[in-house]
């Protein structure tokens, strides 16, 4: 189904156009096998930044598109709904550029024009193996040596572990919890960092995160994002707007699921008719297509929020549960609907289904995001 | 290097296409995209540019609703545009598309002119010989590789059997095949840059052709009815008693696949 936009301006539509084309031509083709293979799409994240989609929210002068997040959220959108894996790695990349866009100094912000541009991948290392949810307690340790910082210790989960160009590291330079820990800006080729081999996953898995292990890392200081112990907020700030991101690629992908099973639906005769006549699944679909509108509207409140300037983190946290749940709903009905085909891997339902589920996991789980939204009421 | 890349709107090959009851191609109904071909021609003229400096203008000859094929292409890259329009156009044969191409190509005066080496709606693949001929430059036609050295064009041209070596000097048309390059996508700013760049409008009157030498009235050939392409039959079946293999072969051997 075309979704009808209402969008700022016509370059927008111009844009999400640019997308579509990018989608139909560049991913559909090639999902399926590199998702079989577990293979990272390099190459294709180069050809999405040579048309100027890794750097879309950033400021023309830094080579970004300097579009509203309430764009790029639906640019997002479309990527995921053919291709999650390079949704995610838009996303995960866009996000790793916002501490140098934000905080950094102007030698770290001259590197932005090939950050953006996408020639350089980015990570964002900020989990750790015994430590996801509880962030502000990462143990992950920067010594100052001179000119440099020395850094020991192992990060977890990392997206583009292994791929990425720059990492930003988070750390503890001072004391216990969120006011002791400061974000550097690594190179791939840092000596002693040393990202592992990927994890196995249920899906996702051409864009597989893998451990970092951190050996005296050498650092230089003027690689310090922001002031020394500001970490967590740049943390949590880049984390605001990447759970935007996350939120777009739930309804993107419920999206499709739900196009997918309204056109099997009408197209499966059971009892002699189209299933989609039994209102037991018409029922359904239109459900699932509810939540996707819902979700959608949530989304874009919180991003025009952030693109007017408002505070908008608690929207953005129940725009995140609120899509990803959806999406996890939506998904395992649209297996359903599809019956014994929705569990076999011909069709694309399975792999959404499995996809789904990472997204209530990742830039904080949805019982953080409850977490985040209870605490903003009760105090 | 001022080179002219020859761009043409052609009805979505992938959507289903017709004829208007005049017989000519329907382009009213239909979704038109830049012809496939063409997008390797702007691909190679960009890739010169890249490499040896110069110009590139994109040239169409076609209705009103071609500039959305005219943006498309500058938002690949090329620096200008020239849209020939006008109404006693509709009907053309392709040596009287040729005339009108070729007097707007005398007005640009360019070094090298390239075209994708057929459109998927005429396919006829005579305009660049055409072109050759009433402009009198040379003609190095199907290129599945195109390298420039200077005023000196080697190419190579894609046959049958493999392929042949062919140069001349410049000014020269080039028409390309999809073996020769991959084309790049437009980029974002690309597209925004694409709405500032000039498009100049050229009629009939202004390239000193007459009316009657183009559309139905100056057509050299006509259609005088046309069919659906025949449903798809099956193939040579190969039943295997003992002498599948050689069978296999010999029938892959008459279709010259072996
Ligand atoms: C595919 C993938 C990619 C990732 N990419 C990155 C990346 O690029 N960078 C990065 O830094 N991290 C990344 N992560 C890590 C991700 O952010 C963490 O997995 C997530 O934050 C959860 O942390 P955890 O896995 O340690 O789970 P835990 O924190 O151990 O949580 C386990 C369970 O306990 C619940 N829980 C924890 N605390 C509470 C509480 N206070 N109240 C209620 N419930 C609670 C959680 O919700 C969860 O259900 C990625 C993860 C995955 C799976
Ligand atoms: C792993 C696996 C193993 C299997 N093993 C066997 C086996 O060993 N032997 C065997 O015989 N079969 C087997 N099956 C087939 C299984 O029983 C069927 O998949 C199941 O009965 C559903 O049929 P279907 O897939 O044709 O879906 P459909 O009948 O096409 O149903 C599609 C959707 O329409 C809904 N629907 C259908 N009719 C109506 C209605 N009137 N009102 C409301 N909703 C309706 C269904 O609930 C479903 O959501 C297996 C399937 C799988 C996936």
């Amino acid at each position: 189904m075309t979704v009808d936009r209402l969008l700022p301006t016509p370059e927008a539509h111009d844009l999400l156009d640019l997308t579509t084309e990018l989608a139909t031509r560049e991913l559909a083709g090639k999902v399926d096998d590199f998702e079989a293979r577990g293979e990272f799409p390099r190459d294709v994240l180069r050809t999405l930044g040579r048309s100027g989609l890794l750097g879309l929210p950033y400021p023309e002068d830094v080579g970004g598109a300097a579009q509203p997040y309430e764009v790029y959220v639906q640019v997002l959108e479309i990527l995921a709904g053919t291709w999650l894996g390079i949704a995610e790695a838009v996303s995960v990349h866009t996000l790793s550029c916002f501490p140098v866009a934000e905080f950094g100094t102007g030698k770290q912000r001259a590197m932005l024009p090939e950050m953006v541009g996408g020639e350089l991948l980015g990570a964002y290392a900020l989990s750790e193996p015994h430590g996801g949810s509880d962030a502000a307690g990462l143990t992950t340790k920067a010594v100052a040596d001179g000119d440099d910082f020395l850094v020991t210790g192992t990060k977890a989960w990392i997206t583009h572990a292994g791929q990425a160009d720059f990492y930003n590291i988070f750390c503890r330079t001072g004391g216990p919890g969120p006011r002791g820990i400061s974000c550097l800006l690594a190179d791939a080729g840092t000596p002693g960092l040393m990202p592992q081999s990927p994890e196995r996953l249920m899906g996702l898995r051409s864009s597989a995160p893998a451990q970092i292990v951190l050996e005296d890392a050498r650092i230089p200081r003027d690689r310090l994002v922001g002031e020394e112990n500001q970490g967590f907020t740049i943390a949590m700030r880049a984390l605001d707007a990447g759970r935007l991101g996350i939120a777009a690629c739930a309804v993107g992908l419920a999206q499709s699921a739900v196009d997918y099973a309204t056109a099997y639906a009408k197209e499966r005769e059971q009892f002699g008719k189209p299933i989609a006549q039994f209102q037991g699944i018409g029922f359904m679909l239109a459900d699932m297509a509810t939540g996707v509108s819902a979700a959608r509207a949530l989304l874009l409140n919180a991003a025009r929020l952030k693109d007017a300037g408002r505070p908008f983190s608690i929207e953005a946290a129940k725009a995140k549960l609120f899509a990803t749940d959806m999406a996890m709903k939506v998904t395992t009905d649209a297996v359903q609907v599809l019956g014994g085909a929705g569990y076999v891997a011909d069709h694309p339902v399975e792999r959404w289904f499995r996809e789904a589920k990472v997204l209530q996991i990742v830039e904080g789980t949805n019982q953080i995001q409850r977490l985040v939204i209870a605490r903003s009421m009760t105090g | 290097m001022n080179i002219v890349v020859l761009v043409k709107q052609v009805p979505d090959s992938g959507a289903e296409r017709t004829l208007s009851a005049d017989f000519s191609v329907d382009r009213a109904s239909s979704s038109n995209v830049i012809n496939e071909m063409d997008e390797y021609a702007i691909e190679e003229a960009l890739k010169i540019k890249e490499a040896h400096g110069g110009e590139v203008t994109v040239l169409t000859v076609g209705p009103a609703g071609a500039t959305d094929s005219i943006r498309k292409a500058l938002s690949m890259g090329p620096d200008k545009a020239v849209h020939v329009q006008d109404d006693a156009l509709h009907g053309s044969c392709a040596v009287a598309t040729s005339k009108v191409l070729a007097a707007a190509l005398r007005t640009l005066s360019p070094d090298l002119i390239l075209s994708g080496a057929e459109s998927t709606d005429g396919r006829v693949q005579v305009v660049p010989h055409m072109l050759a001929e009433l402009l009198g430059v040379a003609a190095l036609t199907g290129a599945r590789k195109l390298t420039v050295d200077g005023s000196q064009l080697t190419v190579e041209r894609q046959t049958d059997e493999g392929y042949e070596v062919v140069t001349a000097a410049t000014p020269a048309i080039v028409s390309v095949w999809d073996t020769i390059n991959e084309p790049r996508y437009p980029s974002f700013k690309g597209i925004m840059a694409a709405k500032k760049k000039p498009v100049q409008a050229l009629t009939l009157g202004d390239l000193g052709i007459s009316g009657d030498e183009v559309g139905f009235a100056g057509a050299t050939s006509q259609v005088l009815e046309f069919n659906k392409r025949p449903a798809r039959t099956g193939g040579a079946k190969v039943v295997d008693e003992g002498n599948g293999g050689e069978q296999l072969v010999s029938y892959l051997a008459s279709e010259k696949f072996v």
